[in-house]
């Protein structure tokens, strides 16, 4: 659905994409992590056409960006985190412009905006939406076109909890619906529990890629039991058989809190790959 | 060719929200008929308010509001959006320019509404072509500005010269000879002949020049900026 062969991208000289390949199947969902400033936005840019590359080759439907038609666009749903609503107007009159340019009927609209949860707010100006309600319409209007791939720059960043699960559940329908999901964010419990596939991407090239579940057991080279005890102190034992005793003489005597074993997440993944965490920002790095 | 339309209509639904917008199109037509049915001054020329609001409102009117509607879809980032959505660049500034266009002559129809019936089609006529100038140049401001603010700190001088100095030019000799060269002031003397057949050689260059100027303006502020 989606190919992309040695693409590289540079503003002013600096490389901000550089030798990125894809190749995602239909309907799967992708996950692009990486920290601020990695080059997410910007290969997103390059994938949907928005930006040219400096080499390289961007396939989409199995056919060059450049040469989409007006038809194939129609079925690419794209939502960028800089992406606006029209403020005065209500969330559905913000639909229907949409509706209007891609000939969609306007049941449909009614219809998204039952499915992303604002049908009571049909009529209220879009300024007046809470953060997490604005994300919604947002996502509202490129599910309304019912599109067989999607592009979501960052759907869930800065929302609340609940809001982000609702999210989630909106976007594992569309895969099931056969849409095949591109998304990027910082989030790497989001990206393990939404993607069929990851790459971490850090300073413009990717660092690693898999099945999000794989990922993690290929660094899980450091099995770790973390026991905290009711004395307040903070226990490491290595996961394997001679740590049972140990834990057993600890368990009958009462002193176990809290029991866990450290499997990595993506988070201390990308950690060990990069030496930065993923929610701090270049200006963190370089302070 | 659709999206011109969805773009007008987006533009009337919002404009119905939209009151300052609202007020700079309905101020000058409504302010024109109050005018010219309760005040009369001795000496004061037939139709005096009429010709010189309607010549205001065409300097005013349009320019703001195109270079308003420009810079607020650019700072609020709905333009992408519409550019995302296949939306061309021309068919978004030809569905604006159409719509402020038609709210525009509608205006111009309130204040025909004193003029002899004689006289409306001369009246519509001229005014539709200022309006075009003032719509072109007001895209020209709209392309430029990244932002609404300073998209208002270029229109406020530029809609102050067209418009004020048609009206200036009648006190002081000195504005009269530069004013010349203006659409507004071309248009303000023809509304005064008020006929086809009186129209000077000299109306029809300014106002060709000004057209052909703003024009160019355009395209070379488009080919630079282009919509983003
Ligand atoms: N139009 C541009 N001109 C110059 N530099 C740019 C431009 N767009 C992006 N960059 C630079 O490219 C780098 C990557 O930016 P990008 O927006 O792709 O990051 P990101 O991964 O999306 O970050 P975030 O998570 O903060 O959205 C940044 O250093 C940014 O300054
Ligand atoms: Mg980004």
């Amino acid at each position: 659905m989606i190919f992309a062969s040695g693409i590289y991208k540079s503003f002013a000289g600096r490389n901000v994409i550089s030798g990125i390949d894809l190749d995602i199947g239909p309907g799967s969902i992708f996950g692009l992590l990486g920290p601020s400033g990695a080059g997410k936005t910007t290969l997103i840019k390059v994938i949907t056409g928005q930006l040219v590359p400096d080499s390289g080759d961007v396939k989409v439907f199995g056919r060059n960006v450049s040469g989409l038609t007006g038809e194939d666009r129609k079925k690419i749903g794209i939502m960028m985190d800089d992406h606006g609503v029209y403020g005065r107007m209500s969330c559905a009159d913000n639909l229907k412009i949409f509706a209007d340019i891609y000939g969609v009927p306007y049941h449909e609209v009614f219809r998204t905006l039952k499915d992303v949860g604002l049908e009571k707010d049909a009529g209220k100006p879009a300024m007046k939406l809470s953060k997490g309600m604005r994300a919604r319409l947002q996502l509202a209007r490129v599910l309304m076109i019912s599109p067989q791939i999607l592009f979501l720059d960052e759907p869930t960043s800065g929302l609340d909890p609940m809001t982000m699960k609702y999210i989630h559940k909106l976007i594992l329908e569309q895969k099931e619906k056969g849409c095949t999901v591109f998304l990027t964010t910082h989030n790497m419990e989001e990206a393990a529990a939404l993607c069929d596939e990851v790459a971490l991407l850090n300073e413009g090239k990717i660092v690693e890629r898999g099945a999000p579940g794989q990922v993690c057991r290929k660094y899980n080279h450091s099995k770790k039991i973390r026991i905290h005890l009711t004395t307040g102190e903070d226990i490491e034992l290595a996961h394997d058989e001679g740590s049972a005793g140990k834990i057993m003489e600890l368990m009958s005597e009462g002193c176990v809190e809290t029991i866990h074993s450290s499997e990595p997440t993506l988070e201390t993944v990308f950690l060990e790959l990069t030496g930065r965490k993923l929610d701090c920002t270049e200006e963190m790095l370089y302070a | 060719m659709r999206n011109i339309g969805v773009i007008i209509k987006k533009q009337i639904k919002d404009t119905l929200k939209n009151k300052t917008v609202l007020i700079q199109f309905v101020m000058f037509p409504v302010l024109t008929l109050i005018f010219e049915h309760a005040v009369s001054i001795p000496d004061m020329p037939e139709l005096f308010f009429t010709k010189l609001f309607s010549v205001m409102y065409m300097g005013m009117a349009p320019l703001t509001s195109v270079a308003a509607i420009i810079s607020e879809e650019k700072e609020k980032n709905t333009l992408r959006v519409l550019m995302m959505a296949n939306v061309k660049p021309w068919e978004y500034l030809a569905g604006i320019g159409i719509y402020v266009w038609m709210i525009c002559m509608a205006g111009a129809g309130i204040m025909s509404t004193s003029l002899p019936a004689a006289d409306i089609p001369f009246f519509l006529g001229v005014l539709s072509c200022g309006f075009f100038i003032s719509i072109v140049i007001g895209a020209c401001v709209g392309i430029f500005a990244p932002n609404q603010m300073v998209s208002t700190s270029i229109v406020m001088p530029v809609m102050l010269i067209f418009s004020f100095a048609p009206m200036l030019a009648m006190f002081n000799d000195k504005i009269s000879m530069a004013a010349k060269f203006f659409y507004t002031q071309q248009i303000r003397l023809l509304l005064d002949n008020m006929t086809f057949a009186g129209i000077k050689p000299e109306s029809i260059a300014v106002v060709a020049v000004n057209s052909v100027l703003a024009v160019f303006l355009f395209f070379v502020a488009f080919k630079r900026k282009g919509l983003e």
